[in-house]
């Protein structure tokens, strides 16, 4: 739409502004990024998400949008080209669900790998390795989850083919085992060789050498 | 017309989110009771992957997750809106629902927690109420404008429940005086004829949280 003003607040390392990065350009919308510095906050994202004060943050025409999930369907709603979500209300209510089952049961276990050590990580670590085999069982034989292109559980999901396999390294833990979640582990592949995402991902070395920062300063309080 | 079905259980806040759901849009459902203490084989084969409650079954085919079922109510039913038909003010109303949803565990720590840790999360729980009143309600009628929306039912047990919730604690996060915007919503929403006529009994509510209360104490004394 002609004289639209987008603008998304993000964080180069984080998976949650990668959600956005993926839908915006999946629907080839014109958007402006503005990189956050956590240590000196832009006033901007304070003024746009006073809740939370975090980010991804999507500002349209001025009128700022904060929480992933929410951003998405948002996104979807306002340009209808390349939808993400299905048509049919039980199929959305589908995707829904298992956007929500990945946000509740493998986001914050893939974290704790991260911030937790010991038996406390390793219990993380098995609790994400069955809750992406549930997760498994929404793909079945599909490409996608969306079906022959990706939708609204591969955009919510995906990143955690790249950030999974790094966190594995840094964290010393499995998390993606191709023997237990073939089907997973080859979707994982299908959306990474989507050109508009490869293009996108942050590169490989920065990203393990943030990761094993941020490992090192979650784990230093631990005893 | 296709069958409608609500497994649900009298205690649950998230049931009534269903409940209050169908009957603002006028839609028939037969109601199920689940004693969650001896899951019912329909629950299990209908929500196999969390075996909660609140489940919809529509025309055979189950929908598990309360806000998700709020949102497939809402495209199955248009009649009676729970959303703006504007994309940002939906985005709002969705912002505030998983709001409400995210904030659970501060909640329920509130409620089972003793002793010190009882004062450091009683404390939590009001600035989440702060920031409910301020940010996402404000000067409105209802978080969804001037008739009730999505996020009114996702914070309905602020309504119905909270006050036995006080009562079994022992610790008031809604003092007199205090959130007077909130405790407005508060009156505006047990207004509303639906709610009205659709809300839990009061006194089983208060021996419910008082014995769960009183779980809850043991095990942080053992």
């Amino acid at each position: 739409m002609a004289g639209d003003s987008v603008k998304l607040l993000g964080f180069w390392a984080s998976p949650f502004t990668a959600r956005v990065h993926w839908a915006l350009k999946l629907k080839v919308v014109k958007y402006e990024y503005f990189e956050e510095d956590f240590r000196n906050k832009s006033t901007l994202l304070l003024q746009s998400n006073p809740v939370y004060e975090k980010v991804p943050v999507l500002v349209h025409n001025g009128k700022p949008l904060a929480e992933s999930l929410v951003i998405l369907e948002y996104i979807d709603e306002t340009w209808k080209q390349n939808p993400i979500l299905p048509q049919d209300p039980y199929e959305r209510a589908l995707a829904r669900f298992w956007a929500k089952f990945v946000e509740d049961k493998c986001v914050p276990e893939i974290i704790s790998v991260f911030t937790k050590r010991g038996e406390e990580k390793e219990k993380a670590a098995r609790d994400a390795r069955e809750n992406l085999k549930i997760l498994e069982s929404a793909l079945g034989e599909k490409r996608f989850f969306g079906g022959e292109t990706m939708g609204f559980v591969d955009i919510v999901a995906g990143w955690i083919g790249y950030w999974g396999r790094i966190s594995e390294e840094v964290a010393g833990v499995n998390l993606i085992d191709a023997a237990t979640i073939p089907l997973l582990n080859a979707w994982f592949e299908h959306v990474l060789e989507v050109p508009i995402i490869r293009e996108c991902l942050p590169p490989r070395e920065k990203l393990l050498e943030h990761s094993k920062n941020v490992y090192e300063i979650a784990t230093a309080g631990s005893t | 017309m296709k069958e409608v079905k609500l497994l649900g259980a009298w205690p649950s806040t998230f049931c009534y989110r269903i409940i209050w759901a169908l009957k603002l849009k006028g839609v028939e459902y037969e109601y199920v009771e689940e004693d969650l203490f001896n899951k019912s084989d329909l629950l299990l084969r209908y929500n196999p992957v969390h075996k909660k409650i609140p489940v919809l079954i529509h025309g055979g085919k189950p929908i598990a997750e309360s806000t998700v079922i709020l949102e497939y109510i809402e495209e199955a039913w248009p009649q009676n809106p729970l959303l703006s038909s504007d994309p940002y003010e939906r985005a709002m109303a969705r912002f505030w629902t998983k709001f409400a949803e995210d904030k659970n565990p501060t909640f329920f720590a509130y409620f089972q927690a003793v002793g010190e840790e009882q004062e450091k999360v009683t404390k939590e729980a009001k600035e989440v109420l702060k920031i409910i009143e301020e940010q996402g309600l404000g000067e409105k009628k209802f978080f969804g404008g001037d008739k009730v929306g999505m996020a009114d039912l996702a914070f309905g047990w602020i309504a119905g429940w909270l006050e036995y919730m006080e009562e079994a604690v022992g610790v008031k996060l809604l003092e007199p005086n205090t959130f007077p915007l909130l405790q407005a919503w508060i009156k505006n929403f047990r207004d509303v004829p639906v709610i009205k006529e659709n809300l839990p009994d009061g006194k089983k509510l208060s021996v419910y949280f008082k014995g769960l209360r009183e779980k809850f104490i043991a095990q942080a004394t053992v």
